[in-house]
């Protein structure tokens, strides 16, 4: 019975603890069950992503009406995909978030906050593996309300200001994305994406579609934080809890470029994106977008506000993949969607593990802690060698196979810019390293009072889900079957015209 | 609010009205207009009413708050698992038809099980926004003074 209804117990598993966690009692029981649920969802991912990697569709009808008047769930090699790094950082963020929301978190809201995090854990599934464009909103609303709640839980006040400022900026995007279905529904009667894609094409000279494209890139532009619409990142990134950094960082950005990749993909086509001037348009914030934030980083004096901008930077490539169009591009996005899940995963859980040993993630207070703490200081070294995209980590395949899109397309600009970001990441890697390393330590103690007492290495609740991430990033370096040969085997089913 | 006589009177009269009419929208959704949601806010509009006049102390105590998270909590697992339900009798997520021994019959308990979930959900997280809001201001009032 499991084997039919693998798909959407994937996103029913989550949706049935939230209520039940929210009402268990505040303790270590909450944990557990969020922990059992998210390897349960892992191992059906797993599953399910060997089940599509041949290149078969799975379809799911719910309620047993048939699409297209139902709701229907369409997995395919790309959204499995999603699906296995949305539950894999799950998986092992929820073991890392033991000590780190006992220490962040007041211990009344440990229930509530467990419940919220499967709600947008649920979300973030739903969106990935819905075949239905409404449904797709629904679910985009499960993930982002829960996630203004899990930002506003961070320690400072100023995560309660972040947490507004994503909320109306997140608001916004999500209206124009309704918007934009409200016009495709009003002029093809569907809602189901499959059904778009076959009734759209005849409709492509009409104004209503265009706007509703535009309406519909705009609203996600803003949930993936595509440059200029990303202001409200960085401080969402700062001041949310470390667990709600690493868990959002590392998917609900990567699932909005997955919707972006199957809009524009599967439901309008790229033939009608070419004649708009979209493609064009990526290219071009994308190129400004990764300098521009690549500098911004540099000059952060918050460890978790310079890799938010990071992470900024790091869309501008992925987007760089879908603006190229090719299916050398997309196969670009795929894999840097997964291995920038997990690079960032690793280095913000790694300076989460600093924040939780020092009590501040400002650069000042980290000096001369790589000493002490060498197994943190070391994963954040793997992890940044990942993100400028040094060969033998995963941050250089991803990388290479967008320099190669990009060459086959003869856009030499943009070659320069990708090698001329990574350089810049080298700067703003090298700034932690010299911080953690060399710089000696400041043993005043006066910047954080429970500085001397706690300069040690971190426990190992916070280090092993840390290492599983940096080795993780390590193998994906050298073994690419499952990322490039998913990717590859993902594109053969988005762009079925360059096959 | 304690000494106006008129409307301690009239929104006793009312308070049972609503509570029945919501009942209506609650169970007649299948057939009619109205629904789990609808009904939802109808009910805690009674007990917002009640706290309205006779004070959010009183209305505490015909529903304490550790008992309203429990019902938003119960509601959505009513949903989702009536959706299991299906599943365990052989018909996919949320397939109402196999709920019964014939189709109709079926769809009908589907419906109605999932609008109570709603109703519950909507009722009691209705209740908890509004005390919510009534506890930050008496707060701010206990500071003040």
């Amino acid at each position: 019975m499991i084997e039919n209804h693998l798909s959407l117990l994937i996103v029913v598993l989550p949706l049935l603890a939230a209520p039940i966690v929210a009402v268990l009692p505040n303790g270590r029981m909450p944990w557990s069950i969020s922990t059992l649920v998210s390897w349960a969802v892992f191992a059906m991912a797993c599953i399910q992503l060997i089940n599509v990697s041949t290149g078969s569709v799975i379809s799911y009808e719910l309620g047993g009406w048939a699409p297209p008047w139902g709701i229907e769930y369409r997995i395919d090699a790309a959204n499995a995909l999603v699906a296995l790094i949305v539950s894999g950082i799950a998986a092992v963020t929820l073991p890392y978030a033991l000590k780190s929301v006992e220490q962040e978190i007041p211990k009344h809201q440990h229930s509530l906050f467990y419940a919220a995090f499967m709600l947008c854990f649920t979300g973030l599934l739903g969106i990935t593996l819905t075949g239905d464009i409404f449904n797709l909103f629904v679910f985009l609303e499960i993930s982002s309300l829960s996630s203004y709640a899990l930002i506003s839980l961070g320690k400072q006040r100023q995560a309660l200001t972040a947490s507004y400022q994503y909320l109306i900026m997140g608001t916004i995007g999500a209206t124009f994305f309704i918007i934009g279905v409200g016009l495709l529904y009003a002029m093809t009667g569907t809602l189901n994406m499959m059904d778009l894609s076959q009734r759209l094409p005849e409709l492509y000279e009409h104004r209503t579609i265009h706007t509703a494209f535009a309406f519909i890139m705009v609203g996600f532009a803003l949930k993936l934080a595509l440059f200029p619409l990303h202001l409200w990142l960085p401080n969402a990134y700062t001041y949310a809890p470390t667990v709600v950094t690493v868990f959002l960082a590392a998917t609900a950005t990567k699932v909005a470029v997955y919707v972006m990749l199957r809009v524009i993909f599967s439901v309008f086509g790229f033939t009608f994106i070419e004649d708009t001037p979209t493609d064009e348009l990526f290219m071009i914030l994308c190129v400004v977008g990764i300098l521009m934030m690549s500098f911004y980083a540099i000059y952060q004096q918050d460890a978790k506000r310079l890799l938010a901008y990071s992470s900024v930077a790091q869309i501008g490539y992925m987007m760089l993949g879908i603006g190229i169009g090719s299916a050398l591009g997309i196969t670009a996005t795929l894999v840097h969607l997964f291995n920038h899940a997990l690079m960032k995963g690793a280095l913000f859980m790694a300076i989460g593990a600093i924040v939780y040993q020092i009590g501040s993630s400002r650069i000042e207070h980290m000096q001369g802690l790589g000493k002490h703490m060498p197994w943190t200081f070391a994963a954040i070294v793997i992890g940044g060698l990942s993100l400028i995209g040094v060969p033998g980590t995963a941050g250089f395949i991803s990388k290479w196979y967008l320099v190669l899109a990009a060459i086959e397309k003869q856009h030499w600009l943009i070659v320069i810019v990708i090698l001329a970001g990574s350089l810049l990441a080298v700067i703003y890697v090298w700034k932690l390293v010299e911080v953690l390393y060399f710089k000696p330590a400041d043993e005043s103690g006066q910047t954080v009072s429970n500085q001397l007492t706690s300069r040690k290495e971190a426990p190992l609740m916070l280090l092993i889900p840390t290492w599983i991430l940096v080795v993780a990033n390590v193998y994906f370096g050298f073994n690419t079957e499952l990322t490039v040969g998913t990717a590859e085997q993902a594109v053969k089913l988005l762009l079925p015209s360059m096959n | 609010m304690k000494h106006n006589l008129i409307l301690r009177v009239v929104s006793k009269f009312l308070i049972p009205l609503i509570f029945l009419f919501a009942l209506y929208v609650q169970f007649h959704g299948d057939f009619g207009p109205g629904g789990g949601f609808q009904a939802g806010v109808i009910f805690s509009a009674a007990i917002i009413l009640y706290a309205l006049v006779f004070g959010v102390d009183s209305a505490k105590q015909v529903i304490p708050p550790s008992i309203l998270l429990f019902l938003a909590s119960l509601g959505v697992l009513i949903y989702a698992g009536t959706g299991v339900a299906s599943l365990m009798m052989g018909g996919n997520y949320l397939e109402y038809g196999v709920l019964a021994s014939t189709q109709l019959a079926g769809q009908h308990i589907g419906i109605l099980l999932i609008e109570l979930g709603v109703g519950i959900t909507v009722m009691a997280v209705m209740l908890i926004m509004f005390f919510a809001f009534a506890e930050r201001g008496r707060q701010q009032e206990d500071k003040k003074s």
